[in-house]
């Protein structure tokens, strides 16, 4: 089968890589460089989240996949398994920490519920009087760029051919794809793996962009060990409509650290938006006082693909014959690009997959005749 | 800090002092203290800051009373404009607004402060440009216009032998300096030729004031000035440093080896245009661009000095003065200092072409030496990249405290790159103080 | 700061641990590199890099942070950039 795969982030890099391996002729079409688009932009978190059932599944089968790559990961992918402590404030997010460790261990996912003394020796940055928290040893930190990289060259090993600096301006009939020069290629079926940018392509795919800011901060080595998340933020990410931070740090294997996170939905001007950055900060410093005399030396932001429903669109698109897609991660496409990859390869190729594909087949999300507007 | 803990710095207060504001001067160097002091004088309400501990820029760091700076400096003073040092812009916007923080020292409790001028002058100024070569990362190995700047803020150089070398006049008034502070200056190594030197110093005849300058340098200089000669390498040896100098043309290079405590290394100098680029301005081929009334390309905001173009102190202080007078509202006046300004801008051109970068400086680093200090990125970790942004997202290149200052300008001559991705905050600032909205 | 070249009076700082007296009006860089006797030679040494190897001052003038030291508690200060104060303590082991 012929595939054209559009975009070199770590999802298309991942798919390249996926069905390059399953005997699939693959191009990838890539308008800049590999791992440039929001995959250079996010925090690089491999966490297992567990919002919905679907999502459980994906990001846990994601991280699996993850620990399965580590050993041959380069050195530049910094991966490490630092384990995520999710921050309690109180006695109720005490509780909420109880029964996210109870949905977890169901699955499978090792956990570990925090004393706030605990806390307070493991995470001595973190402020006193913390209820405690929940820790989840096997998540990781990874930095993603290379990894990008690094999966797209696995693909070229398994037959891939990857253009770079090539701009897919539209998808002609059942899998062609026209450049930006005028070149037509074709294929059986084309992925559209452009991240939050998937609607130029495809219209009213159910794709928003959200966009997050992100600040990093000079060496402080031993300061934070674990990436520190307030359990309220599954709260505040779940409300698509409204603009949102969240105290999320996270220790890089430089010894800087990643300071996140915020989402506003629509927002696509990549600029830094002032007055979200302080509050974002001030609710990190909320949390971590000393944060405050580290120096922090950049700040960006990034544009995740938000979907409806939080999952992301992997599979046919009902509109458009012969195009498929693997779009819509949002804040979890470095987790579950791995997954996505083969949910993808096995909807594709009609074979066993290793978690259900069904959850996530963008025509749950497609209604003719109708466009889409979340929330 | 105990004694600021608590207390916002002089900086701020100073800052908060100073609204309403007509014309912010960025930079308090020659340019920045003429933009200011003519706005100033013709009726302004003028705000200075510089992110120097002190007034004067690179080349009157440490002024001290006499000469053209103290008489510059006491003219600053009275005019009128209020002079924050120590302060630095941080970000940018809405318009011509900056934000700016006092980082001295400064406690992390301190707020930013956004100034709304009316207009702005960008008198940045110009940095060193660094060519990376096989050891440059050695302790003992500086700037020349660092070394410069080392000694006026007291470093002491009596009796330790100095090696300069790289390009530009600047590497005479290094060793001049190092002269008068009783260092032993081994050698001055200028990679421009020794001919195309002595049709610049032809030039000079037509600035009276520059060939004073060169003769009086002459003198302590010129026995020990080597033109056509550039730093190969440079090693650590039992005491002190041993530096390779390559002489003669492709194919009959001719090496030396000296030895000395401090080999000072500077190839010219490039504009600093952080700010205009956040700003929006557009950036030309000298640096920010400037019509002919020192205005960039965004609205009410100016630019003079070296940050448009290097040319040296009087480029700077005539550009500074007319962008001064048209911040102010005095066209007319400025207009009259249009033939000086031209002069100054051909001069620049004359300096460009003199001392042009020899291309084999470009092949000097190996793959392991290092081109990112802060990251520590080596030469080798660079190559087959298509451009600054990929090399940075995968070899860490830029990535560090210094944003590509140093390192951007170093992969601009070695692999043609330019790193152009200003992001806030401008310098580091600690995540405290951004974590308050500005004020005002 | 006054960076002027003849300094009216002395201030005393702490550098690792140890009292040196400066005079005042020198920049923190100008007081590291003004130590004799650091082992490597040079005195110039202030920082290691983030491979291990040892750094000196290089532009002077807040550009290249290659002078970055721990000055009363805060890390990462350009030392360049500022100027000695009575009391004021100075680390460059991290
Ligand atoms: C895990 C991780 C760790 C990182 N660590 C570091 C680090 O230690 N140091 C570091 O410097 N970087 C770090 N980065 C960030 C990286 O250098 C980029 O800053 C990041 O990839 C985001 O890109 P950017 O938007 O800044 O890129 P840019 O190349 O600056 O820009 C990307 C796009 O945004 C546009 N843009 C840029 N500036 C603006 C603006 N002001 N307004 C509007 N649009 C603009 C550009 O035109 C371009 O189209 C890290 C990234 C990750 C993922
Ligand atoms: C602030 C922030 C924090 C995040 N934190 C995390 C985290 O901690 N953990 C986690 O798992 N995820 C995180 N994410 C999400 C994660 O970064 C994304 O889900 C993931 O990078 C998406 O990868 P992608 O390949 O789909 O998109 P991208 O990386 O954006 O790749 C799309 C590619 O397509 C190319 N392209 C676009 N249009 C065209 C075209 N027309 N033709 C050809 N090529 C095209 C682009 O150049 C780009 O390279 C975060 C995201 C953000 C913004
Ligand atoms: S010596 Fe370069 S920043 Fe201080």
């Amino acid at each position: 089968m012929k595939v054209a795969v559009v975009g070199a982030g770590i999802v298309g890099a991942a798919a390249a890589a996926a069905l390059a391996r399953a005997g699939c002729r693959a191009t990838v079409y890539e308008a800049r460089f590999p791992g440039g688009g929001a995959t250079a932009a996010g925090m690089g978190h491999v966490v297992v989240m567990d919002d919905s059932p679907a999502q459980l599944a994906l990001t846990a089968r994601g991280r699996e996949v993850w620990e399965s790559l580590a050993d041959r990961l380069p050195a530049a992918a910094e991966y490490r398994r630092t384990g995520t402590l999710w921050v309690a404030a109180d006695d109720d997010e005490m509780a909420e920490a109880e029964a996210k460790a109870g949905r977890l261990a169901a699955t499978g996912i090792a956990c570990r519920m925090i004393d706030a003394r605990e806390l307070a020796r493991r995470e001595p940055a973190l402020r006193g009087g913390l209820a405690g928290g929940l820790l989840v040893p096997d998540d990781a930190v990874v930095y993603p760029p290379p990894v990008a990289a690094w999966m797209l060259a696995e693909a070229v090993a398994a037959g891939a051919v990857v253009h770079r600096g090539a701009e897919v301006v539209a998808l002609g009939e059942s899998g062609a794809v026209r450049l930006a020069d005028g070149t037509v290629f074709d294929a059986d079926v084309v992925v559209v793996a452009t991240g939050a940018a998937a609607a130029a392509l495809v219209p009213d795919v159910p794709v928003r962009p959200r966009k997050g800011h992100l600040v990093i901060t000079d060496r402080v080595p031993g300061m934070v060990t674990s990436q520190l998340v307030e359990l309220g933020y599954v709260k505040r990410a779940h409300d698509v409509g409204t603009d949102s931070v969240a105290f999320n740090v996270q220790p890089r294997a430089t010894g800087q650290l990643l300071v996140g996170s915020s989402r506003q939905i629509d927002v696509t001007s990549r600029g830094i938006d002032e007055a979200m950055l302080s509050r974002m900060l001030a609710r990190c410093l909320e949390f971590m006082p000393g944060l405050g005399s580290v120096p922090a030396i950049r700040s960006w932001t990034g544009l995740r693909a938000a979907t409806p429903d939080g999952l992301p669109l992997v599979g046919p698109w009902p509109a458009a014959e012969g195009v498929w897609l693997a779009t819509g991660h949002e804040g979890l496409g470095i987790t579950t690009a791995p997954a996505t990859a083969e949910v993808l390869a096995a909807a594709l190729l009609g074979r066993a997959s290793a978690i259900p594909v069904e959850p996530f087949r963008p025509a749950r999300l497609h209604s003719p005749g109708i466009r889409h507007e979340s929330n | 800090m105990a004694d600021n803990a608590t207390a916002p710095s002089g900086a701020a207060a100073a800052i908060r002092g100073a609204d309403p504001i007509d014309v912010l001067v960025i930079g308090a160097g020659p340019a920045g203290i003429a933009a200011a002091t003519a706005a100033a004088e013709a009726g302004s309400r003028v705000l200075v800051i510089d992110d120097n501990p002190a007034p004067g820029g690179q080349i009157w760091r440490g002024g001290g009373a006499a000469g053209a700076a103290g008489a510059a400096l006491r003219r600053l003073a009275a005019c009128g404009a209020a002079v924050v040092p120590g302060t630095a812009v941080v970000s940018v916007g809405p318009g011509p607004a900056v934000v700016v923080r006092g980082p001295h020292g400064a406690d992390e409790r301190e707020s930013l402060v956004r100034l709304a001028p009316r207009r702005v002058v960008l008198a940045t100024g110009a940095r060193e440009r660094f060519v990376p070569f096989p050891g440059w990362t050695t302790p003992g190995v500086v700037g020349a216009g660092g070394l410069q700047a080392l000694v006026k803020q007291g470093l002491d150089v009596a009796g330790r032998r100095v090696v300069v070398a790289g390009s530009g006049p600047l590497l005479l008034a290094v060793g001049e300096l190092v002269v008068q502070r009783g260092g032993r200056l081994v050698a001055i190594a200028e990679q421009a030729g020794a001919w195309r030197l002595a049709r610049f110093g032809a030039g000079l005849l037509a600035a009276p004031s520059k060939l004073a300058q060169a003769l009086s340098l002459r003198r302590a200089i010129g026995p020990v000035l080597r033109p056509g000669c550039f730093p190969i390498a440079v090693r650590p040896a039992a005491a002190g440093l041993v530096v390779t100098l390559r002489a003669g043309g492709p194919g009959r290079e001719r090496d030396t080896e000296l030895a000395c405590d401090i080999l000072a290394a500077g190839f010219g100098l490039v504009p600093n245009t952080e700010v205009a680029r956040a700003l929006g301005c557009r950036i030309g081929a000298a640096g920010v661009w400037v019509d002919q009334w020192q205005r960039t390309s965004v609205g009410d905001v100016l630019a003079a000095g070296e940050c448009t173009g290097v040319g040296g102190l009087e480029k700077s202080l005539v550009e500074g003065r007319r962008a001064g007078l048209v911040a102010a509202g005095r066209e007319r006046e400025a207009d009259r200092l249009r033939a000086p300004a031209h002069r100054a801008r051909r001069f620049a051109a004359r300096l460009e072409r003199t001392f042009a970068l020899d291309p084999r400086l470009a092949t000097l680093a190996d793959d392991e030496t290092i081109v990112c200090r802060c990251e520590d990125v080596a030469a080798g970790r660079l190559r087959g990249f298509t451009g600054w942004r990929e090399a940075k997202l995968l070899s860490r290149v830029g990535m560090g405290p210094c944003q590509g200052r140093v390192c951007g300008t170093c992969t601009a001559v070695v692999f043609g790159w330019t790193c152009d991705d200003v992001r806030p905050p401008l310098v580091p600032v600690p995540v405290g103080s951004l974590s308050m909205a500005p004020e005002r | 700061m006054s960076q002027t070249d003849q300094p009216r009076s002395s201030v005393l700082v702490w550098i690792d641990g140890v009292p040196v007296t400066v005079p005042a009006g020198q920049s923190v860089a100008a007081a590291l590199l003004n130590r004799v006797n650091r082992g490597d030679g040079s005195g110039w040494t202030i920082r290691q890099s983030v491979a291990g190897a040892a750094r000196g001052p290089l532009c002077g003038m807040g550009i290249c942070f290659e002078c970055r030291a721990t000055v009363d508690g805060r890390p990462h200060e350009r030392t360049c950039m500022l100027a000695v104060r009575d009391g004021m303590e100075v680390r460059t082991d991290g």
